[in-house]
């Protein structure tokens, strides 16, 4: 089996990789890689992203037909998808980060800036947090509900349809942290940076 | 409910670690590495490495211990020391850091500040300022505390954030190394001056200390070095203590 992980100059994504290569050891391949054949011809895909909504749009469209790739991958074909951060935030329709900005479009929705409260919360959100499971999931399973995550964003994901909300978690009021519709999964949250419990969805994740 | 966390910083020098927690089945004590998944398997929240390699040929040493901690630890990794422009956080990024502190190369070009946390996102941009008292303020050291630059610190602070650093790391060098506490006063003023989370740093020498820094010093992650090191207490120690004194801890 192939996962591959986008790399289109989104930030960071050692974190990722190393998770994932960890994960996965030998059994199963982990390719990083803009390639869209390689895209196209792999098992499962994912998608990180790190800075704005709009520099990771921006990076995903400098890339010649790499959205066209992925809208075939996970909305044609319908095979497994997994955005982290930013990667979970660009399904939405519209990005409100730095400027109003295209989103993939997959799931109906926006992402808007964390309402602080006139600073009564910190921003960005950062640190451990308890997600609350509303919803069943496979890339959910063994992992108990009120686990901890880490959280690195100042912007959420608010979807139109509630149906897809997998976990929320309590910051300023409930944000939307993990959603799942039919074969595309999201986390806001970082998996790769969440111990046991983040590498436990990665591996549900692979083993889907 | 949003955590606090507990950060514990190793400090490295040519690639080693110099003050390290003392156990006798370690294979080899003096690795970052080693130490590194040792916090990390109880249950530190990140892991911090301060670079305090003095010369320059052996300044790459950090890149590899970095690359080999982040494929054993799944925990945020924070590399700080020695970050000198936009490219050295990059290749840190690249080896596997989740975030780098800057101190003297942000006071001396605050582009660096501007531009990395545009380029990489402010989520892996971490300001340090050791700062000192002077009379009635605190002013902004360099150089590992060497040089004054004479920079109002709590204006300094608000100007990072401003800048675009995702968190500051305060420590005090009036504190640092007395285990006598944090600098409580420069902690809540620092932390009310500003939105982003705030780091105190430099004095632990009790688990009161943490406690302290966190409810009256408001700052939403404590880093300490020698109570870890020196095996005083342990991580998962420190956690029970603060979640008996009604701190929110991940345990």
């Amino acid at each position: 089996m192939n996962v591959t992980i986008v790399n289109y100059n989104s930030g960071n994504i050692s974190s990722v990789i190393n998770s994932f290569k960890e994960v996965a050891q030998d059994k199963v391949n982990i390719e990083v890689t803009s390639d869209l054949n390689k895209i196209k011809s792999s098992d499962k895909v994912v998608l990180p992203g790190q800075g704005s909504f709009k520099s990771c749009v921006d990076a995903l469209n400098k890339i010649n037909g790499l959205i066209d790739t992925l809208n075939e991958f996970a909305i044609t074909n319908k095979k497994p998808l997994l955005g982290i951060c930013v990667g979970l935030q660009m399904f939405a329709d519209i990005g409100y980060e730095e400027t109003e900005t295209k989103g993939l479009g997959w799931i109906s929705g926006k992402v808007s800036k964390i309402d602080n409260q006139n600073g009564k919360y910190k921003l960005p959100h950062i640190g451990w947090n308890q997600i609350n499971i509303v919803k069943d999931s496979k890339i959910f399973k063994s992992i108990e509900n009120n686990s901890h995550m880490y959280f690195v964003h100042s912007y959420e994901f608010i979807p139109n349809n509630k149906s897809v909300i997998v976990a929320t978690t309590d910051y300023c009021k409930n944000i939307v942290c993990s959603i799942e519709k039919e074969n595309i999964f999201g986390t806001q949250f970082h998996p790769e940076k969440s111990e046991k419990d983040g590498l436990q969805l990665i591996k549900n994740f692979i083993n889907l | 409910m949003l955590k606090n966390r507990i950060i514990p910083c190793l400090d490295v020098k040519n690639g080693r670690v110099v003050k390290g927690i003392n156990f006798v089945d370690l294979k080899d004590a003096g690795d970052p590495v080693e130490q590194a998944k040792i916090y990390s398997d109880g249950g530190a929240d990140e892991i911090c490495f301060l670079d305090i390699t003095a010369s320059n040929e052996n300044r790459d040493t950090i890149y590899d211990v970095v690359e080999r901690t982040s494929k054993k630890c799944f925990v945020p990794l924070t590399v700080g020391g020695g970050v000198r422009s936009v490219e050295d956080i990059n290749k840190l990024l690249n080896c596997g850091a989740d975030k780098v502190s800057i101190n003297t190369a942000a006071v001396n070009n605050s582009k660096v500040v501007l531009e990395s946390s545009k380029k990489f996102g402010s989520q892996c941009i971490v300001v340090a300022i050791d700062a000192k008292k002077n009379r009635d303020k605190w002013e902004v050291f360099t150089h590992g505390g060497r040089n004054n630059s004479g920079i109002d610190a709590l204006e300094y602070a608000k100007k990072m954030e401003e800048n675009g650093a995702g968190e500051l790391l305060v420590t005090s060098m009036d504190k640092d190394g007395t285990q006598e506490g944090y600098d409580i006063d420069l902690m809540t003023k620092i932390a009310s001056r500003v939105n982003i989370p705030l780091i105190a740093s430099g004095g632990v020498g009790n688990l009161d200390h943490l406690v302290d820094g966190i409810k009256l010093g408001n700052a939403s992650a404590v880093l300490a070095a020698s109570i870890f090191h020196y095996g005083k207490y342990s991580v998962k120690e420190a956690k029970e203590y603060l979640d008996t004194k009604g701190i929110p801890v991940r345990i």
